[in-house]
């Protein structure tokens, strides 16, 4: 940050101290919802939803095999294996936001060209697994199923459509040396490591197991009942296998990893909560913005709140994660959920600062392109949805 | 000898810089440490994933936190051959 940017910040924190009415009632409820919000978080999500996917997320970094999953973007890659490997591999590479960008410029530059390199770029924020947990546990998981469906389909379509259009240039790219993430010595066979991070997810379903509707019979309310027992009985299970397969180095690792993603993600995440508690509330809640503008402007399913959902998502810049609160406070406050899908698909993949990075790699042109495909696809998608939903 | 290490700002990209700093100092190697964190630039080296580190142009490790012992053999390396 330079040091203007940041005098300007203290000065605009000055004046907002200086001048805003704290103590006119509309702010005071307002900031009350923040923290009524965050305070549902922490009661809710945090212990057995977060927790449990962020030490998923480390392990995934750590013990999940990089270079196994990135010579499919190789120059030489068969182009079929490139693109269905694109739209999904955010799961195992997007957990860390650092290796997102110089890989697409790596496989745009030197790699399988433009198609996957785009297909990538936007599919990985939306399918990692921090991300699909909490959209399921928050906004349900029929938004975070058609987040996850329409991601990975929307790659693939992005992808070819940018190869198609920009076929020309594709052909005339060089291709140079790459070099690929060090493969590492592994004591453990793949079923050993897939038996590992079953037993992870596992856990994360049943200490996360959703209360059942009351009156309800049979295996669910069962399951319920011995959520803690199943849970503490799969966490045993963990830690035998933690103490017999892994070696003390890669335990360490595993939780540097876990901790890493706790301290980047959490902060944001917080922040993320507490601004949307202030502007939205919770639902069924009034904070600072009135519910009527918010669905004057994305309520119901027209074309233009789906279109309205998809390009303001597509500027807006997301922190990691802070999308699920402010589609929480939006969708409390009267948003359509056909524009919650559009906000969600075409949202977290750009941003006016990301926007201006893709166009230093693959220059303004191409990035235009690109942003325009998805915020086509995206208000398309939420129509279709919201229309699906009813 | 000029080392690069490459990466946008992650905290495993400044653990990579701290090894190669801490490696240069304990071998007492005559070496500039340089971070470089351009995507663009990054992308130049052909690296599939962050940190790598770029030694006189030759890219050493990519996507992990190399040890202190390793650098050093990497530095040694390039000393006898100089």
């Amino acid at each position: 940050m330079k040091e203007r940017t940041k005098l300007l910040l203290i000065v605009l924190t000055f004046l907002a101290c200086y001048y805003v009415p704290w103590d006119h009632a509309v702010i005071r409820q307002s900031g009350l919802e923040a923290f009524m919000m965050l305070q549902e978080y922490a009661r809710e999500h945090v212990l057995t939803c977060l927790i449990p996917a962020f030490f998923i997320a480390g392990a995934i970094a750590v013990f999940v095999s990089q270079a196994s999953v990135l010579k499919y973007f190789g120059a030489t890659a068969k182009r079929i294996l490139s693109y269905s490997v694109a739209s999904v591999s955010g799961t195992i590479l997007a957990v860390c936001s650092c290796t997102v960008l110089p890989l697409f410029a790596g496989i745009y530059t030197r790699g399988a060209g433009i198609g996957p390199a785009t297909a990538f770029l936007y599919s990985g924020p939306a399918i990692n697994v921090l991300a699909i947990v909490l959209t399921a546990r928050i906004l349900g998981w029929q938004l975070g199923l058609a987040r996850a469906i329409g991601a990975v389909l929307f790659a693939v379509i992005t992808g070819l459509v940018m190869a198609f259009i920009f076929r020309k240039d594709d052909a005339s790219r060089t291709a140079g040396e790459m070099y690929l993430p060090d493969e590492e010595e592994k004591g453990r066979s793949l079923l050993q490591d897939a038996l590992y991070m079953l037993t992870m997810v596992l856990i994360l379903i049943f200490a996360a197991f959703a209360k059942p509707a009351v009156g309800s019979t049979g295996l669910w309310p069962a399951i319920f009942a011995a959520r803690w027992y199943i849970t503490i009985a799969l966490l045993i299970v963990l830690a035998v296998m933690l103490k017999s397969w892994f070696t003390k180095d890669e335990r360490v690792t595993w939780m540097q990893s876990t901790w890493g993603f706790m301290k980047q993600i959490f902060p944001l995440l917080a922040a993320g909560v507490l601004i949307a508690g202030f502007m939205l509330g919770r639902p069924g809640h009034a904070a600072l913005i009135p519910d009527q503008y918010i669905q004057g402007l994305v309520g119901g399913n027209s074309l233009w709140a789906n279109f309205f959902a998809s390009l303001s998502g597509a500027l807006m810049y997301f922190a990691t994660l802070t999308e699920v609160p402010i589609l929480q406070g939006l969708i409390g406050a009267g948003m359509g959920k056909g524009p919650a899908l559009s906000l969600l698909l075409a949202g977290p993949a750009l941003s006016l600062p990301n926007m201006l990075v893709i166009g230093g790699v693959m220059g303004a042109k191409k990035t235009a392109t690109f942003c325009v495909i998805i915020v086509i696809l995206s208000t398309i998608a939420g129509i279709s949805y919201g229309w699906m939903a009813g | 000898m000029e080392i690069r290490v490459l990466g946008p700002g992650c905290p495993k990209c400044q653990k990579t810089e701290q090894a190669v700093k801490d490696a240069v100092a304990e071998a007492g190697a005559d070496a500039t440490v340089e971070k470089v964190a351009d995507v663009m630039e990054i992308a130049k080296y052909g690296v599939f994933g962050t940190p790598a580190v770029v030694v006189d142009g030759e890219v050493k490790s990519v996507g992990r936190i190399p040890p202190v012992e390793e650098v050093k053999k990497w530095l040694q390396k390039w000393n006898k051959e100089a």
